[in-house]
């Protein structure tokens, strides 16, 4: 007798009943609560009101972030400085190891290269596409199309882009991917793209590129469109080349607009982990500081090291935090 | 006479190189994602023997890979369909979740009066760019075990580990940074003539909120709904951290990225697996893109 003839088949509503109900309560229970909350807050009397505000509105998330966001990174500044399983210090142990293991330079490289281009990369191309549809006539199906990937996520991106690169060792069956494809027709040397470095990270690149792309450009497009036509105007009554109006106008109007880009990405770049993951699991030379320290963390279960990773992550992001606070304070006091 | 102008600008400047250049580059970024698309309707032996490009010249549709990624799962391996609704159900509380108490902080931020109102918001900014990575090991545990110092207990173990809760809480922690920031911003611009007349119709603080304060922040609130939506369904590192590698409960970017690791990865399955976890957010782009892009421009600081 067949052996899976035996075993109920769960039907579809078996998955789906649990999730929808559980879904169901978990939103019905917070809006009812806070339903609750108002109902009764709102007959207290003023005095109540003045100090029941700051625990109804501010509390919450002021807790939350302190025990979800501050109480852990200091934590894991701390396991930093201890060993594998956190029981006893280690000093600097953990930062000499990430420093001269020859696989983590590889990977703090590899980061390094990944937060250069990738910023770079994006931003350039953006920016260049911004400013051909700037005054285009029906540009919007053209920025959807290339503004897209922002809404495909980092793990379908790269499978996406693993098929593209997909390569066929045997010369007697087709290629089904795109590049191998187009290589194999010019007869180039066929190459299997993710396990050649440093080419490797440049593939990976290419894909955080294809993402970021459209962010920049909508970001960048809409700065542009707040120049002031005069100004446009009356460098083109001057007959200004379209270079030379791009390079003195455009870019000088837009610079703090380019400066939020850059950094956004850069930010973004950094904490990238799924692409590397999806496409090469971190192996032929291509893994970075995200990808490492979840696999110190949870492979190798070695708290230490992963928790030095986070760390040196963190401090790279530092200056752009100093930057951005900066800005904040000085638009404030503008107003 | 502005909009002449914008027109006649229009003209004069529109070259026919940039356009076809911007065209080129469209396509450019369309082709991958339009090869997986069409892989995925294709029959298994058609997609490992040809390259997708030949579908245009010899169409063979068969929708096989859905109903074998979707409904075909095994004792221990659920079906791709139920991944689709451990998605759904962590996504919608935590979007609900962040963006409610994010409103309500904004709204203390913005218009109470207390000392040290500034070193909090800029506290709040500065977080919007910490990494996840520099919190994973320490709140992993505050789920595992709880929270003690010198042997007093501040949060008990609460036995939430591998149900939906901790994902929810770390979603709501991690979009709280953003959401703050860009909300207040928004309450700020509403003019204080407004609040002080609805004080001086006696509305205390909460019924300010409710009355005013909410409908009125309401456009700014489903801009970030957008991006908190698309974030949270994307997501792979709080998944995989916080799902504690339950089946039960792992969106369908774990799944994904477990079926290009290890087992089960023929491009069959992984072209229409990943159609599937794809064509939920790019309904919610296509249709919602304005919002998202208000949103995008109202704080692009978070990675």
């Amino acid at each position: 007798m067949n052996v899976a003839m035996m075993i109920p088949q769960r039907s579809l509503w078996d998955t789906v009943l649990p999730n929808l109900t559980i879904l169901g309560i978990a939103i019905a229970a917070f809006l009812g609560v806070i339903f609750l909350i108002f109902v009764l807050a709102e007959r207290a009397s003023n005095n109540v009101q003045n100090i029941l505000k700051y625990i109804v509105f501010l509390a919450p998330a002021a807790l939350l972030l302190l025990i979800g966001l501050i109480y852990p990174a200091i934590r894991t500044l701390i396991f930093s400085f201890m060993n594998a399983n956190s029981s006893e210090f280690v000093g600097f142990d953990n930062y000499t190891w990430a420093f001269t293991i020859p696989e983590i330079r590889i990977v703090l490289r590899n980061t390094l290269i990944w937060t250069l281009l990738v910023p770079i990369l994006s931003t350039g191309l953006g920016l260049a596409i911004a400013y051909m549809t700037d005054r285009m006539k029906r540009a919007a199906v053209i920025k959807s199309l290339i503004f897209m990937p922002m809404a495909i996520s980092f793990v379908g991106a790269g499978i996406i882009w693993r098929f593209v690169y997909t390569y066929e060792a045997n010369v007697n069956r087709p290629e089904i991917g795109l590049l191998s494809s187009i290589w194999r027709a010019m007869e180039w040397e066929p190459r299997n793209w993710l396990l050649e470095a440093p080419l490797n990270t440049l593939l990976l690149i290419v894909v955080m590129v294809w993402i970021q792309t459209g962010f920049a450009m909508v970001v960048l497009s809409a700065a542009m469109r707040n120049i002031p036509d005069e100004i446009t105007e009356a460098a083109l009554l001057d007959g200004t080349s379209n270079f030379r109006r791009f390079t003195r106008i455009t870019i000088p109007m837009i610079r703090a607009t380019i400066v939020v880009v850059l950094t956004t990405i850069t930010i973004g770049t950094l904490k990238v982990f799924d692409i590397v993951r999806t496409m090469t699991g971190g192996n032929f030379q291509t893994n970075v500081i995200a990808n490492e320290m979840y696999s110190q963390s949870f492979r190798q279960m070695n708290y230490g090291t992963g928790s030095a990773l986070a760390i040196i992550l963190f401090v790279a992001i530092i200056p752009i935090i100093i930057y951005n606070v900066r800005q904040l304070r000085l638009e404030r006091t503008e107003r | 006479m502005s909009t002449l102008n914008r027109s006649r600008a229009k003209s004069a400047f529109s070259s026919p190189i940039a356009s076809a250049a911007a065209v080129v580059i469209a396509t450019l970024w369309t082709i991958p994602t339009f090869g997986l698309l069409i892989s995925s309707i294709r029959p298994e032996q058609a997609i490992n023997n040809s390259g997708w490009w030949t579908f245009f010249t010899n169409p063979e549709i068969s929708f096989e890979n859905y109903e074998k990624v979707l409904f075909q799962g095994t004792l221990i391996q659920p079906p791709m369909v139920q991944y689709f609704f451990n998605s759904l159900a962590i996504t919608l509380p935590a979007v609900v979740f962040p963006i409610t108490l994010a409103v309500f902080a904004a709204y203390a931020l913005a218009w109470f009066d207390f000392k040290g109102r500034d070193f909090i918001f800029f506290s709040i900014f500065a977080l919007q760019v910490v990494p996840l990575q520099l919190t994973l090991i320490p709140l992993l545990q505050l789920f595992a075990k709880g929270l003690s110092i010198n042997g007093i207990t501040i949060i008990p173990n609460l036995g939430i580990t591998g149900t939906y809760i901790p994902i929810w809480i770390a979603h709501t922690i991690f979009g709280l940074p953003l959401a703050i920031f860009l909300l207040h911003n928004f309450l700020r611009q509403i003019p204080r003539e407004l609040v002080e007349a609805a004080k001086v119709d006696g509305a205390g603080w909460f019924t300010m909120f409710r009355a005013l304060i909410f409908p009125l922040s309401i456009p700014a609130i489903a801009s970030f709904a957008i991006f908190q939506f698309l974030w949270v369904w994307n997501d792979l590192l709080v998944g995989l951290t916080f799902g504690a590698g339950s089946k039960e409960v792992a969106p369908m970017t774990v799944r994904l990225a477990e079926m290009v690791g290890t087992r089960g990865g023929g491009w069959e399955v992984l072209t229409a697996g990943a159609f599937v976890s794809t064509v939920v957010p790019l309904i919610v782009f296509f249709a919602l893109q304005r919002y998202f892009v208000r949103g995008l421009l109202a704080g692009s600081v978070k990675g």
